[in-house]
C-alpha cells in the first residue's frame, strides 16, 4: 500500500465516525469534551453552527451518529452522543449575545418555501451575510413538520420556540399562516432566489376495502398529529390499531394512548426487526404498554352502519429469494380480525407539489419529484432550490439541515457570481495535545462505564398528560459520566516515520492490538497480516513509508480508543496525539478553493 | 511511566486459546520503566509464549531479583506467583522453590547486573545444577537504574552514552551457560519477536536447565551510536543462525520450506519444535561446536542469534536427586517422617 496521506481533509475525518456519519458533520467529541468541562455554552454554540438545532435534535435525532461511534465496535452501546446535545441545550447560560447580530441588508431578496428545518437553516446561512430572507409557511408558526408531527411529549413548545427564535431573530421576514399557491406567481416576484423547503406533507393512504365507509374513525397520521399538535383533536376511541413501523407510527400510538386510548396497538406488515422506526422509538411505545404485532398485512376495513369495528388481516411470513430479497407471502393461517374504534394510518409520507406549475422551469422525474442536483441542490430552474424533504423524500431533521446548509452555500455563490459547483474545501486544523511526558491536554484514561439511562417521567403522570415531557434529559452528573464515555476519537494518532526506531513499544502498549510492523503489501493481504483481526474493511489502515528495517507500520484505525498510550510508550515522540477539527463549507466561509490554492 | 491503566477493553476479535484466554489475560500491571524499553519487548513475548502454550497462569512461578529486567515480572502473569528477591539471588530462591514444588513452571528473569555482576555465582550454580527452569537475562550492557554505567556484559571498546570507552572485558553468559552444561541456550533480541517468542516457548517445554539471553537495548542510557547493544548495531550485526517454530500438540508439517531444511526437536513437554535451518553448517546437538562457533563469530563482532544448543533427553536436578514425583511441599507428616521403626532400620543398613 502506498503511505497514507493524512493531509487529504477526508482522512483523519473518516476515523472520528460519529463525525463522518452526521449529515451536518458536527464535531461530536469536540463538543462532547467541553460538555464534561461544564462548558455547556461553548458545546451549544459548537453544535449550533452545525446542526443549527441543538435542543430540538437533541431529543428528536434520528442520530446516524450513534450506530456508527467506535465505542459501540468496542463493547455493547455507544455513546448517547444525541442525548448528550440535549444536555448543552439544557444547561447553556443565555447564549444571545453569541449569536450573529443582524446584517445590513445587501439589497438581494431570497424566498424560503416552507417554514421547517431546510428552509430555516438556509435562512440562519444568509440572513447574516445580508440576504433579505422570507419565509412563508401555511401554519402560523415557525418549525414545519419538527412543530406539527412531533408529539410535545418528546419535543416541547418552549424549544421549538427558543430555536426557531434564534433564526428570526437574525432579521429573518417570517410569514406565517401564508400558503405558498403558486410557484409563477412567487418567480413573478422577482426574488433573486428561491428555495422550497416545503417538506413530505401528504401521508400515504390505505385503499383497501371499508376505507371509505368507515372514514370518519380511520385516520392518516401526520394530519392527525398535526390535528393534535394544534388542539383540534383532544380525544380518541378506547382501542386504537396503528397501521405501520415507521417513527411517525411510534409517535401516533403513543399520542393515542395520552387521549384516551386504552388498548393502543402497530401493527406491521414486515417483521419486528426490519421496522423502520428507530430502536429506541419502538422500545418507548412498548414501555407504555404498546404490543407491536408483525407479520400481518390489512386488508380490509371492517364496519358496521357506516361504523368502523375492526381490521382484518392476513398472516404472511417472510421468504428470501436467491438474490437475499424478502418477499412476504401468506403463511396460510386464517385471517385475523382486530377490533377497534379508530385507525391511524402511518404507512408513509409523500411528496406534493401541485403548487409548481409545469411552465416554471423546473422538471420532475417520472416519480413527481423535482431534477435536484445532490451537490448544489439546483433544479432544472437556475434560480430554484431544494432542500429537506422536498428534495429527495422522506428523511429526518439532520439531513434537513445539511441540505439547508449547502444550498445557503449554492444560493451565496451564485448571487456573489461564482459557479456553484465548485465548492471551497473545509478547513482543518490538527495540533498536538502534548502537555507533559505523560500528560494531554484530553483525558486519555478510557472509562469502563456502560452507557447510562436518561431518566423518564413516572409512566402513570406522563400517559396523562399529552404536554409532559416524557425524557427528563440527563442531570450534571450522568452528563459527565456519559460524556466519559466518548473516545475521543477526533484526537488522532499521528506517526512519523522518520522518528521510529522500531522497538515495538506501541505496538506492545495497545489495548487494542491496533498496530502492527509487518512488510508491506496490497491492502487485502496486509489486512491478513495484523496482530489482530480486520472486520471492517470500511475502516482504513493508515500505513507509513518505509521505516529502517524494511517495514512498514500499519494501524488499524477500526477499534482505536485513542488512549494515546502509543505515543506515551514511544521513546521518540514518532506518535502524537493531534486534534483534528474540520470545520464544513458553509455560506461565507473564506477558505481557498483548491482550484486557488493550487494557483 | 505511564500514570492511566491499561485500558480493559480489548480487541472483539482477539482469538482465544484452549483454555479460552486471550493474550490480554497474561498481562500484569501497566510497565512503569521507560518509554521504549526492550524489557517490554521481553514482556510482552514472555505473555504471547504463554498464551501459546495456554498455560494455566496458576501453574507459573515468576522470581526475580533486583534491576529494571527484575521489576518486569510485574508487569506479566498478573494471576501468577511471584518472588522479587534480593539482588542476584533470583537462582537460589528459584532452586529451592523448585526442590519444594516440581509441578510450577519455574520463570527465573534476571538482568546483565543482577547475573554477570552480583549474582554470577548463584547464576553459575543453579545452571550446573540443572535446575528444571527458563532462565531469561535482560541484557542491555548497562545499569539502567543508576543512570548507565557499563554493566559487566559490556563489550570492551564499546562507548557509554557520554563517550566513555569500555576497558573491561565482557562477559558472554551463553558461552557461560553452554560451559557449565546448560542444556538448552539460546540468544535472542527484544527487537525480533519472531524470533524470541517461539524460543521462549520453547524453553518453557524443556526439562533441565534453559538459558535465554535476550539483548535488550536500553533507551535512556545504552541506544546511541557507539554502543554495541543499540537497536541499530545488534540489527547490522545479528547472525541468527536458526529460526524455530513451536508447534503445540500437532505434527510439524513442513511444506512450506525447502526439504532438508527443517529439523524437529521433540520435546519434554509433548510439543516439538520445527528449526528452520539459516546456517547450513549450524548443529545444534554439538555443545562443543556451538561454543567454537559462538567465540569465532564474536572475535568477527557478530552477535550470534538462534537456538544454539539443546539436548533433548536433558536431566534436571530432580533426577540428580532421585527425589519422588510427588512435590514435597504436599508430601503428609506420616510420609516426611515414616517413624523411629525406619530410622532403625535406615541407621542399621549403615552399621
Amino acid at each position: 500500500m502506498k503511505p497514507t496521506d493524512i493531509a487529504a481533509p477526508d482522512y483523519f475525518h473518516k476515523v472520528v465516525d460519529c463525525q463522518w456519519a452526521c449529515p451536518a458533520h458536527t464535531p461530536v467529541p469536540e463538543y462532547i469534551r467541553l460538555i464534561a468541562q461544564g462548558r455547556y455554552s461553548d458545546a451549544y454554540m459548537i453544535n449550533w453552527k452545525s446542526n443549527v438545532f441543538p435542543g430540538i435534535l437533541g431529543r428528536t435525532c434520528d442520530r446516524p451518529c450513534e450506530p456508527a461511534c467506535r465505542r459501540g465496535r468496542v463493547e455493547d452501546n455507544p455513546v448517547a452522543i444525541c442525548r448528550l446535545k440535549r444536555v448543552a441545550a439544557d444547561f447553556k447560560d443565555d447564549i444571545k449575545q453569541r449569536l450573529p447580530k443582524p446584517a445590513p441588508k445587501n439589497g438581494k431578496r431570497v424566498a424560503l418555501v416552507g417554514g421547517g428545518p431546510a428552509s430555516l437553516t438556509v435562512a440562519r446561512d444568509l440572513a447574516p451575510l445580508g440576504y433579505h430572507c422570507t419565509v412563508f409557511d401555511a401554519d402560523p408558526e415557525a418549525g414545519g413538520m419538527m412543530r406539527t408531527q412531533i408529539p410535545k411529549f418528546r419535543l416541547p413548545n418552549s424549544v421549538i420556540d427558543e430555536e426557531t427564535g434564534y433564526i428570526l431573530g437574525l432579521g429573518v421576514d417570517f410569514k406565517g399562516g401564508h400558503r405558498i399557491d403558486s410557484m409563477k406567481a412567487l418567480l413573478a416576484e422577482k426574488y433573486d432566489a428561491i428555495f422550497v423547503g416545503s417538506g413530505a406533507p401528504r401521508g400515504r393512504e390505505l385503499d383497501i376495502p371499508g376505507r371509505k365507509e368507515a372514514a370518519a374513525n380511520i385516520h392518516i397520521g401526520i394530519e392527525w398529529l398535526a390535528n393534535v399538535s394544534f388542539g383540534h383533536i383532544d380525544k380518541i376511541g378506547k382501542r386504537v390499531i396503528v397501521l405501520g413501523g415507521g417513527n411517525t407510527a411510534m409517535d401516533c400510538c403513543r399520542t393515542a394512548r395520552r387521549l384516551g386510548g386504552e388498548s393502543v396497538k402497530v401493527i406491521v406488515r414486515s417483521g419486528f426487526e426490519e421496522m423502520k422506526a428507530s430502536p429506541w422509538e419502538k422500545e418507548d411505545a412498548i414501555h407504555e404498554d404498546i404490543p407491536i404485532l408483525n407479520y400481518m398485512v390489512p386488508v380490509a376495513f371492517k364496519h358496521v352502519a357506516g361504523k368502523l369495528i375492526g381490521v382484518t388481516f392476513q398472516k404472511v411470513k417472510a421468504e428470501y429469494d436467491a438474490n437475499g430479497r424478502r418477499n412476504l407471502v401468506p403463511s396460510g393461517e386464517p385471517d385475523e380480525t382486530i377490533t377497534c374504534d379508530d385507525v391511524l394510518v402511518a404507512v408513509g409520507q409523500e411528496n406534493a407539489f401541485p403548487w409548481i406549475e409545469p411552465d416554471c422551469g423546473i422538471e420532475f422525474d417520472k416519480w413527481h419529484m423535482p431534477k435536484v442536483d445532490p451537490k448544489t441542490f439546483v433544479s432544472t430552474n437556475p434560480k430554484v432550490f431544494f432542500g429537506g424533504d422536498a428534495a429527495f423524500g422522506p428523511k429526518n431533521i439532520i439531513w434537513a439541515v445539511a441540505h439547508g446548509h449547502d444550498a445557503a452555500l449554492s444560493i451565496h455563490r451564485m448571487l456573489s457570481g461564482e459557479a456553484i459547483d465548485e465548492r471551497p474545501l473545509p478547513e482543518v486544523q490538527i495540533s498536538s495535545q502534548k502537555m507533559g511526558i505523560h500528560e494531554w491536554s484530553y483525558d486519555n484514561d478510557i472509562s469502563n462505564d456502560k452507557r447510562f439511562k436518561v431518566p423518564h417521567r413516572d409512566k402513570v403522570i406522563a400517559l396523562k398528560d399529552i404536554r409532559a415531557e416524557v425524557e427528563l434529559g440527563y442531570d450534571v452528573k450522568l452528563a459527565l459520566g456519559e460524556a466519559h464515555r466518548c473516545l475521543n476519537c477526533d484526537v488522532q494518532t499521528v506517526f512519523s516515520t522518520s522518528l521510529c526506531i522500531e522497538c515495538d513499544a506501541c505496538a506492545d502498549i495497545c489495548p487494542m492490538d491496533c498496530i502492527t510492523f509487518t512488510g508491506n503489501g496490497e491492502e487485502g493481504d496486509l489486512r491478513q497480516r495484523l496482530k489482530a483481526p480486520s472486520p471492517h474493511s470500511d475502516q482504513d489502515l493508515y500505513v507509513s513509508s518505509d521505516l529502517k528495517t524494511g517495514r512498514v507500520m500499519v494501524k488499524d484505525e477500526d477499534v482505536c480508543l485513542h488512549c494515546g498510550l502509543c505515543a506515551e510508550r514511544c521513546p521518540t515522540g514518532a506518535w502524537d496525539m493531534q486534534k483534528y477539527f474540520i470545520e464544513m463549507t458553509y455560506a461565507g466561509s473564506t477558505c481557498p478553493t483548491k482550484s486557488r490554492s493550487a494557483a | 511511566m505511564t500514570y492511566i491503566a491499561k485500558p480493559k477493553f480489548h480487541h472483539p476479535g482477539l482469538k482465544k486459546n484452549a483454555l479460552g484466554y486471550t493474550h490480554r489475560d497474561y498481562e500484569g500491571k501497566i510497565s512503569t520503566l521507560c518509554a521504549g524499553c526492550g524489557h517490554d519487548s521481553i514482556t510482552a513475548s514472555i505473555i504471547e509464549a504463554c498464551y501459546e502454550l495456554s498455560i494455566e497462569p496458576h501453574r507459573v512461578a515468576k522470581i526475580s531479583g533486583i534491576g529494571c529486567s527484575s521489576k518486569t515480572p510485574d508487569y506479566f502473569l498478573g494471576n501468577s506467583h511471584g518472588f522479587n528477591s534480593v539482588h542476584g539471588r533470583m537462582p537460589s530462591v528459584l532452586t529451592g522453590a523448585n526442590l519444594a514444588n516440581r509441578d510450577l513452571i519455574y520463570l527465573g528473569v534476571s538482568g546483565d547486573g543482577d547475573s554477570a555482576s552480583i549474582g554470577f555465582g548463584q547464576f553459575a550454580h543453579s545452571i550446573r545444577r540443572g535446575v528444571n527452569m527458563t532462565y531469561i537475562v535482560e541484557n542491555n550492557g548497562v545499569y539502567g537504574l543508576t543512570k548507565g554505567q557499563f554493566s559487566a556484559t559490556a563489550d570492551r571498546g564499546s562507548k557509554s552514552k557520554k563517550g566513555v570507552t569500555n576497558t573491561d572485558n565482557a562477559i558472554d553468559l551463553v558461552a557461560i551457560a553452554l560451559q557449565l552444561g546448560a542444556t538448552f541456550v539460546a540468544r535472542s533480541f527484544s527487537g525480533d519477536k519472531s524470533q524470541l517468542v517461539p524460543l521462549i516457548a520453547a524453553a518453557i517445554g524443556h526439562k533441565g536447565a534453559s538459558f535465554i539471553d535476550v539483548i535488550s537495548p536500553c533507551i535512556a542510557f545504552n541506544n546511541h551510536a557507539g554502543s554495541t547493544k543499540s537497536f541499530d548495531y545488534v540489527r547490522e550485526h545479528n547472525d541468527a543462525v536458526n529460526r524455530l517454530d513451536v508447534l503445540v500438540g500437532r505434527d510439524p508439517i513442513a511444506v512450506d520450506y525447502a526439504p532438508g531444511t527443517i529439523q524437529v526437536v521433540e520435546q519434554h513437554d509433548g510439543n516439538k519444535i520445527a528449526l528452520r535451518k539459516i546456517d547450513a553448517d549450524y548443529d545444534p546437538h554439538d555443545r562443543l561446536g556451538a561454543q567454537t562457533f559462538l567465540a569465532r563469530h564474536a572475535a568477527k563482532g557478530q552477535i550470534v542469534t538462534g537456538l544454539l544448543y539443546v539436548d533433548p533427553d536433558a536431566e534436571d536436578l530432580h533426577e540428580h536427586l532421585n527425589t519422588v514425583e510427588t512435590p514435597l511441599n504436599t508430601l503428609e507428616a506420616d510420609t516426611l517422617c515414616p517413624g523411629s521403626a525406619v530410622l532403625d532400620k535406615i541407621n542399621a543398613s549403615l552399621r
